[in-house]
């Protein structure tokens, strides 16, 4: 027991020193959105004179809250399409037999090995061929389904037992009730996990929405904060008040989600 | 039975697969199509070039150097990202006290935008003004160039990569080591296991599919490294003599600096076979059926 | 504003009652809030002038602009009227994406009468492609406070003054510095010192009088080159990214840590706003007292896409006659802090006298516009010239034979087609 408690202490020690190291970039951008002007290049960590006034720049003199609403609409509904078409992909890849199953998974994969720059001019012509440009549509639809969430969903499907599975099938249920009440609380972790990534990928997508649209009333966030970086000069402050804006969101959404990570433990822990 | 699983598998698979049909693997083809072609973006002539953009491949400098140093990202990379992010997600398993809040702190660099983790990076790597050459000197050691050498450029640039997946990695072992069932550690406990013959026994393998996905993906990601790599050199993207240029930078910059989206695809389709023979290799020799 | 609009709509009324409907078109540049609110101003005027034109006015994040007008061209959408930078010029109207502007709307001899000599960069193929409102060229920025403490009166005629006075100024040794004498930074303008300004000071010329040979690669380059790496690595003057981020030279400047820097006049109200100290803008220094003086001109054009066609083109046409008319000019000056492009207003012995600007615009008339055919290609070739001597020792005679071949080579690719 004594040696638990030292490598218990050990844990702590190793944990705080790191986690002293890795949060440093984002107490950075907190502590610098705080500083006035004339502080920016100073090179110090704490400002002398903190002040709150990049944020009041941010919110008031720019459309930061238009750009915010239409990041969170965009956000919101790629993380609901992909939790769900993500889980039932990588279940079936997963759970079920069936002729050219290794063949989809390989396709699905795929998809993931080609820089999504090269496939900007092929999704704008088909955007503009079927009339979508300055849509919400145009600038969500590349997000609405993933190959990473199908791939770590069949990973975590795999390690559910299959007795579980055929358990509910002997029962009567439907086949897609077996992945909706049986199957799909068992990954909740994965889910969780699946959930925070995908926010977070379309919260700070760039390029796609940059060329997709034209009006100001749709820009995302990351499209308006680099109005803030022009061609003399960058305004450190209030990209720093802008970030640390955008960052909360994903802090909420990452927090609830940790919560189901941990009550994914109970779960598993009862049906293993 | 059979049949029947098929079926609904089949129905299950629909709709998804015609949108990655549509919205991926379809792009995907056109973009390997243009490789063949001589193609300025901003031009509507597509002259038909055969193997011409290839056999430039074969002679370009920089492309050998970005591939080179993409390979040296993703060795890098990989490893480190692996090993710290499960030793850390082992590390936070074992502790309660503050345990949210260090997987908080552990995840804020993976929330932070690229651009100011880049500057926070150039600062503390800065030869003149930065910590870590400050502590250095105070020891009696010559200052470094980092960032800033051509030698240096490049491991200090994975090590901001690794920095900042952290979090993504460690997030996705904690889900990992979550889906193992408790009572496996329980019997094990029961039957004497030592706390190193529970990790290899146990948790090891019973979390393969979790190493397997961060393996594949992780491979996947450095192989495309693109977003640091541009932040932390933007007026000259790739660094100093290319010394950070990695294969997907280089194909923005052919593609959308320089207009050349022929030569680009071409890139992009080695770029895609040597990440899906590496992905099929990882899948078939990383693999293990878990047993109960 | 409202009363504006009403206004608009009373003389749409009144007058567009017999003409068809207002044609559209669109104007896209970067974003740069005074540009933004001047052509947003500018327009209404210009509407109120043709109350059969609309503009749609759309802007797009400076560090991704290019990409945005680059991705649009293969889909068939974007601008009537676009605004590039001038180096990327050759590439859109070889392609086929710009037109020509009108020879009787807008005659090339008077436009080489009537504006600076560098806007002959958008000269290809004996037309003219695109015009601009405001020009830029380059000058010293010095710090007077450093110069005060170090005993520095006047800032440097030459070169030997300019490196006796930032000797005095450093402080620090490579790799590390406390403060810089010349904020030295390949990749801000000072390849474009060395490419334009030094070459041609020794005596030489970078690139053959068409354009189409690289001719650097002399006893004329290897002194300006040598010269240039010489004042990081011999005089220790400074050092690159002194400062982090993408700004490092300017941003260390600002922070009051470098003596002097070159930069271009575009760089003029980033610096008002930030440096908190006594600060001073000189033309850039010759080789020997009065001798031969260059520069390194540059600026944003605008130019007609082939999407305007028709009552477009024609509405087109009027736009760009009024952007690059005096009167916008001068609002420009005023509003956007640029200097006009037009040789009329550079004359004005009030500005040609003003403490900022007056360095920028008496090099107007010798500012040479380097003609790029590629010019991210030709950027990061002379990039690697630099570095490969600062960074790595390389031999400035090898760096430059290497850097005259691989240009060479992006030139023939596009004067072959």
């Amino acid at each position: 027991m004594r040696a638990s408690k030292l490598s218990t202490s050990l844990a702590y020690l190793v944990l705080l020193a790191g986690a002293i190291l890795v949060v440093f970039p984002f107490a950075w951008m907190i502590l610098t959105s705080l500083k006035p002007f004339a502080e920016l290049f100073n090179l110090t960590f704490w400002p002398e004179d903190p002040t709150l006034d990049n944020f009041r720049q941010v919110l008031g003199e720019t459309a930061f809250l238009r750009w915010f609403g239409n990041s969170l609409l965009i956000a919101a509904i790629t993380t609901v399409s992909v939790l769900f078409f993500d889980s039932l992909v990588g279940y079936t890849l997963a759970k079920f037999d069936f002729p050219g199953k290794n063949i989809v998974f390989v396709l699905i994969l795929s998809t993931l090995m080609i820089p999504t720059e090269m496939l900007i001019i092929p999704w704008y012509v088909g955007v503009v061929d079927l009339q979508l440009t300055n849509t919400y549509f145009s600038i969500l639809f590349p997000g609405l389904m993933s190959a990473f969430g199908v791939f770590l969903m069949r990973q975590f499907f795999d390690a559910v037992p299959n007795d579980i599975i055929d358990a509910a099938r002997i029962d009567g249920m439907h086949e897609f009730g077996v992945f909706w009440r049986v199957a799909l609380p068992l990954v909740r972790p994965a889910l969780s996990s699946l959930a925070i990534f995908t926010f977070l990928g379309n919260w700070n997508a760039f390029l796609w929405p940059l060329v997709v649209i034209q009006k100001p009333e749709l820009r995302t966030l990351p499209v308006g904060v680099a109005l803030f970086s022009g061609e003399a000069g960058t305004q450190w402050g209030l990209i720093m008040a802008a970030s640390a804006l955008a960052v909360i969101p994903v802090l909420i959404v990452f927090a609830i989600f940790q919560r189901q990570i941990i009550e994914g433990i109970a779960l598993t822990g009862v049906k293993g | 039975m059979r049949q029947r699983r098929a079926i609904t598998a089949y129905s299950f698979l629909a709709i998804p697969l015609v949108f990655f049909l549509v919205v991926r693997f379809l792009p995907t083809l056109s973009a390997f199509q243009l490789s063949l072609f001589e193609w300025n973006i901003l031009s509507e002539n597509k002259p038909f070039v055969g193997a011409e953009n290839y056999q430039r491949l074969l002679s370009d400098t920089n492309f050998h150097k970005s591939l080179l140093n993409t390979v040296y990202y993703t060795l890098i990379g990989v490893p480190a990202q692996l090993i710290l992010g499960l030793v850390i997600a082992l590390l936070l398993e074992r502790i309660t006290f503050v345990r949210g809040l260090l997987r908080a702190l552990y995840f804020a660099p993976y929330v932070t935008p690229v651009v100011a983790a880049a500057w926070v990076w150039q600062w503390l790597l800065s030869p003149n003004f930065g910590p870590i050459n400050g502590l250095l000197v105070e020891l009696g050691l010559p200052p470094q160039g980092f960032l800033t050498s051509p030698a240096q450029a490049l491991p200090s640039a994975a090590a901001l990569v690794v920095w900042q997946n952290l979090g993504f990695q460690i997030v996705i072992f904690l889900a990992g080591l979550s889906a193992i069932p408790r009572s496996l550690y329980e019997a094990a406990a029961i039957d004497g296991a030592t706390g190193s013959q529970r990790f290899w026994r146990i948790t090891l393998p019973l979390l393969n599919p979790t190493l397997v996905f961060s393996i594949v993906t992780g491979t996947i990601s450095y192989l495309q490294l693109f977003t640091q790599v541009v932040n932390l050199n933007f007026t000259d993207q790739g660094g100093p003599l290319g010394s950070t240029l990695s294969v997907a930078v280089y194909i923005y910059q052919m593609a959308f600096g320089r207009y050349q989206m022929g030569y680009a695809s071409a890139i992009t389709v080695v770029l895609f076979v040597i990440i899906l023979i590496i992905t099929l290799l990882q899948l078939r020799f990383l693999t293990k059926r878990i047993e109960y | 504003m409202k009363i504006n609009r009403n206004m608009l709509a009373l003389s749409a009324l009144l007058f567009g009652a017999a003409q068809a409907a207002p044609v559209t078109i669109t104007y896209w540049q970067y974003d740069f809030a005074s540009k933004v609110t001047t052509v947003n101003n500018l327009i209404k005027q210009f509407e109120a002038a043709n109350p059969d034109i609309k503009v749609k006015h759309e802007t797009f994040p400076y560090d991704a602009f290019n990409q945005k007008v680059a991705t649009s061209v293969p889909a068939g959408q974007g601008p009537d009227v676009v605004n590039l930078f001038y180096g990327w010029l050759p590439q859109y109207v070889e392609a086929g994406y710009l037109q020509p502007l009108p020879e009787k709307d807008f005659p090339a001899k008077a436009l080489e009468k009537d504006f600076a000599p560098m806007v002959k960069a958008s000269k290809l193929d004996g037309k003219y492609w695109a015009l601009p409102t405001a020009v830029r060229s380059l000058a010293v920025f010095y710090n007077k406070d450093l110069f005060k403490q170090a005993g520095v009166k006047n800032p440097p005629k030459t070169w030997d003054e300019f490196i006796s006075v930032a000797s005095k100024i450093v402080k620090g040794q490579p790799p590390r510095f406390q403060q810089l004498g010349f904020g030295i930074q390949p990749d801000g303008q000072d390849y474009h010192v060395v490419r334009e300004v030094l070459i041609r000071q020794f005596g030489g010329a970078p690139y053959s009088a068409d354009n189409k040979k690289a001719t650097y690669n002399s006893a004329a380059g290897v002194k300006a080159l040598t010269f240039y790496t010489d004042m990081a690595t011999k005089q220790k003057l400074g050092i690159p990214n002194f400062f982090p981020g993408n700004n490092s030279y300017r941003d260390a400047f600002i922070a009051g840590k470098v003596g002097m820097i070159i930069d271009g006049s575009f760089a003029v109200g980033t610096i008002k706003n930030g440096a908190k100290f006594d600060w001073g803008v000189a033309p850039l220094p010759t080789l020997t007292a009065g001798g031969l003086r260059s520069n390194f001109g540059s600026y944003w054009a605008n130019g007609i896409t082939k999407n305007a066609k028709g009552e477009k083109l024609e509405a087109a046409v009027k736009f760009m006659k009024f952007m690059t008319s005096e009167a916008v000019m001068r609002e420009w000056l005023n509003t956007v802090g640029e200097i006009p492009a037009r040789t009329s207003l550079a004359q004005d012995p009030k500005l040609r006298k003003d403490p900022v600007f007056g360095a920028f615009i008496s090099s107007l008339p010798f500012a040479k516009a380097t003609f790029f055919v590629d010019e991210a290609g030709q950027r990061k070739v002379w990039l690697d010239a630099i570095n490969s001597v600062i960074l790595q020792n390389g031999d400035p005679a090898k760096a430059l034979a290497k850097a005259q071949a691989d240009e060479q080579k992006i030139l023939d690719g596009y004067y072959k087609k």
